[in-house]
Order: C-alpha cells, then structure tokens, then sequence
C-alpha cells in the first residue's frame, strides 16, 4: 500500500503535463515532505 | 531528463532512499513518463546523465495514478490537476509508469 504521509518526495514536473509546484501543492495536502520540485521541458 | 535534475535525484535518492523517498512525475507524454520513470529506477537508459548505471530503485508514480489520486485533498487535486487530467491520457500514462515501477523499484 502506497502511503505520502510522513514520506520525503520529488515533484517532477512537465510544463506541457503538470508542472512541478501544481504536484508540489498535492503531495503537501497529502502529509508528503516535498524536498525537490521542478518542472522540465520537453522541446 | 534534465543532467542537473538527475544530479539533484541522484543526491536525495542516496540521501534517503527507496523507503523514504518517493519520486512524483507530471509527464504529458508516455514515452517522456516511462524514460523519466526507469532513469529514477533503473538508471539513466541514455547513459548521459549522472544516473547512468545508478539503479536507485526508488517508488515512482504518476500524480495522476489512482493511489497517488486517493491521498490528495480533493480541493488541491481540483484546482492543480483535474484540468490536466481532462486533456492527458490517463491509461497510458499510468500505465507507462506502473509498468517501470513493477520491473524497477525497489518496493
């Protein structure tokens, strides 16, 4: 079973997906400790 | 994936590990979702970055996979992802990502 809560986690976003700060923001209200986030870009 | 992204993962994925450590993608596209997902695993396949030959093993999700999906707020997962999720293939996506993560993670 996956748990978030009390984890570390890395956001790594795509700017054409969902971007970094937006998997951030979820993982935050999922009791997730977000320790990198950025957001790459495919072209 | 990004050279300094990698050096990044690679730092934090030493730092804490597969138990700790959980890697979250955004991906728009299932090849960009699966390379993404088996450089954070296995290694960099492209053997251009700091994660060649480097198999952290670490659990990797799609935001928009169900057990990730279950644990947001609701609220949080309106506003930042359902517009996304309308206009990305979910099936794919998802599953490009499991698929790593079965043959690769370390949990």
């Amino acid at each position: 079973m996956m748990e978030l809560k009390g984890k570390k986690a890395i956001a790594l976003g795509d700017r054409d997906g969902v971007p970094g700060p937006a998997i951030a923001e979820c993982l935050k209200s999922a009791g997730a400790e977000v320790v990198f986030v950025t957001t790459e870009c495919f072209v | 994936m990004d050279l300094e992204n990698q050096a990044r993962i690679k730092e934090l994925g030493e730092k804490y590990g597969p138990k700790e450590l959980v890697v979250v993608l955004g991906s728009s596209d299932p090849d960009s979702a699966e390379l993404a997902a088996e450089t954070v695993t296995a290694g960099d396949p492209t053997y251009a970055g700091p994660l060649a030959g480097v198999p952290l093993g670490l659990p990797v999700y799609h935001i928009l996979e169900p057990e990730i999906k279950e644990k947001i707020d609701p609220k949080v997962y309106e506003e930042q992802v359902a517009m996304m999720e309308m206009v990305l293939d979910v099936g794919a996506l998802t599953g490009a990502v499991r698929k790593m993560r079965e043959e690769h993670s370390q949990l």
